[in-house]
């Protein structure tokens, strides 16, 4: 693969990733169970870990130690070879276990278009809907200024 | 020194029980769930993230309902957990900028580009106890309106673009970021250590110090530049995968304090700024942060140092609520060995007292 079919790939691959991180994990296997889930193996057992979450001073400076998070991790490797990560906040190992087969399948030539359309796309399409919600509550509560003219109000 | 003393387990074990029982309490009354202290005591979840430095709200929920409502024992609690899980790396630093915004005032411009964004806040409240609440009550659903696209730049990105506040302090990627949790605090502490500190700080220690600082003990005259709070995507660098992975994403409070002037006369005067940052919606913790944050560059700034926020030693020693109580209860535990010496002592010190009154007294008869 050349190296814009590699960075496309990784694009791809990144962008499924947000979705699936965002997306509770009853919804990830509700989606899971309406395809046929290609034959595969641990690569690393579903674990539960910490990072350290950094900020940056000023918001736009050095970067220091805010504080901690759960993360949860694995890794599986598809039969036909696809090795997949999962990385995902909070403690549901089995999350992160459907976003490495995910990962997987966003990267085999035959299961890509599958995932992405059965799978990835409807998370994503409620991923942007609670996003355009919280949005939209936010946007009622902006301020609109003006200024009295003197005797009035 | 304290000792160890055998022979209260049994006592001990049925303490505990007692304890459970009593945490328990009513058992005719509903028992509290977690989803329930994360939905709707969540400033309160927030608080046990933010100092007990660890951003999980199930966790943080738990510990308050071990913890009895207790949030300094919940903080130790949450504390004490991540001890026994490994820590896989560091994330990238968070993107502030990008925030989704819920809430965002400047109280520097009131036409600030993106707009004043007042969000969920008790703000303008009366603060009059509402009887609706004690039972039953259902809210009104949100009102909504059309999302503007427009950005909303940090304020201090737009006063930096004229150079009239001071840029913040940029490292080399290379850099090592300093960990209090992995090497033990020395003095003189740099600005990324300093604000780790302060953000597992606890909130009312430096409330107390941001609002000395109004006081007059080390004035730095601020204004909030901005506040913000919602939510920033988190990427983790993964060796394996060979790429910064999407990890979610968490809620976070900013606030940007904008502060008198530094110049020289090599330097244009220009405002300068302190820095609060903390998970979840922590206005106060954050805005007392970057109060104190400022306060602590008193000496980099050419400032007189005096007052006791601007004692980098002083501040960051005192600041963690875990062990100001783990020193503060210490005290609770047997001391019977000190205090039997000290005993002896006192005897021997009054009996010398009433030996020398008695010596006097006899003198005195004499004469």
């Amino acid at each position: 693969m050349n190296s814009t079919g590699s960075n496309n790939k990784q694009a791809q691959r990144k962008a499924a990733m947000t979705v699936l991180a965002h997306s509770a994990a009853v919804d990830i296997a509700g989606r899971l169970a309406a395809i046929t889930l290609p034959s595969h193996e641990n690569l690393r057992e579903p674990e539960n870990g910490l990072v350290m979450m950094r900020g940056r001073i000023g918001g736009d400076g050095a970067p220091f130690n805010l504080g901690e998070a759960t993360v949860s991790r694995a890794a599986v490797r598809l039969a036909t070879g696809e090795v997949g990560f999962g990385y995902t906040l909070g403690r549901d190992a089995e999350k992160a276990q459907m976003i490495a087969l995910c990962d997987a399948m966003v990267q085999s030539a035959e299961l890509s278009g599958e995932v992405e359309a059965k799978v990835i796309a409807p998370l994503r399409v409620a991923m942007n809907a609670e996003r355009a919600r919280k949005a939209a509550e936010t946007a009622a509560t902006r301020v609109d200024f003006y200024t009295m003219v003197r005797g009035e109000g | 020194m304290y000792v160890a003393v055998k022979g209260g387990e049994r006592a001990i074990e049925n303490a505990h029980r007692l304890l459970a029982h009593e945490r328990r309490g009513d058992r005719d009354v509903p028992e509290v769930t977690l989803a329930q202290i994360s939905e709707q005591l969540a400033l309160g979840v927030d608080r046990v993230m933010t100092e007990g430095s660890l951003y999980d709200r199930e966790l943080a929920a738990l510990a308050i309902k071990q913890a009895r409502g207790d949030m300094i024992e919940a903080i130790f609690l949450v504390r004490a957990f991540r001890a026994t899980l490994p820590r896989f790396g560091a994330t990238e630093p968070v993107n502030t900028g990008e925030m989704q915004v819920r809430r965002r005032i400047s109280s520097t411009f009131k036409d600030v580009p993106g707009g004043q964004i007042l969000g969920p806040t008790f703000d303008y409240t009366h603060r009059l106890l509402d009887p609706q609440l004690a039972e039953g009550f259902v809210p009104e659903q949100p009102e909504t309106a059309e999302a503007s696209q427009a950005a909303t730049p940090r304020v201090t990105d737009i006063l930096g673009r004229d150079g009239l506040i001071e840029p913040s302090p940029q490292a080399d990627s290379d850099a090592p970021v300093g960990d209090l949790t992995r090497e033990p605090l020395g003095f003189p502490a740099d600005r990324d250590l300093r604000l780790q500190n302060l953000a597992r700080g606890d909130e009312g220690f430096l409330l107390a110090l941001g609002y000395s600082t109004q006081r007059g003990y080390g004035r730095n005259h601020p204004f909030a530049g901005e506040i913000r709070f919602g939510e920033v995507e988190v990427e983790l660098f993964a060796e394996d995968v060979g790429f910064a992975v999407p990890l979610g994403s968490i809620e976070l409070t900013e606030c940007q304090m904008v502060n008198q002037f530094k110049g020289s006369t090599t330097e244009a005067p220009c405002f300068t700024r302190g820095y609060g940052l903390a998970f979840g919606q922590s206005e106060r913790k954050t805005m007392s942060m970057a109060l104190v944050d400022r306060a602590l560059r008193a000496g980099e700034l050419g400032e007189e140092v005096g007052a006791p926020a601007q004692d980098e030693e002083f501040v960051m020693s005192h600041s963690d609520n875990v062990q100001s109580t783990g020193f503060v209860e210490h005290l609770k535990l047997p001391h019977y060995v000190d205090f039997q010496s000290e005993l002896g002592l006192l005897r021997k010190l009054r009996q010398e007292f009433a030996e020398a009154n008695q010596a006097v007294e006899l003198q005195e008869a004499a004469e």
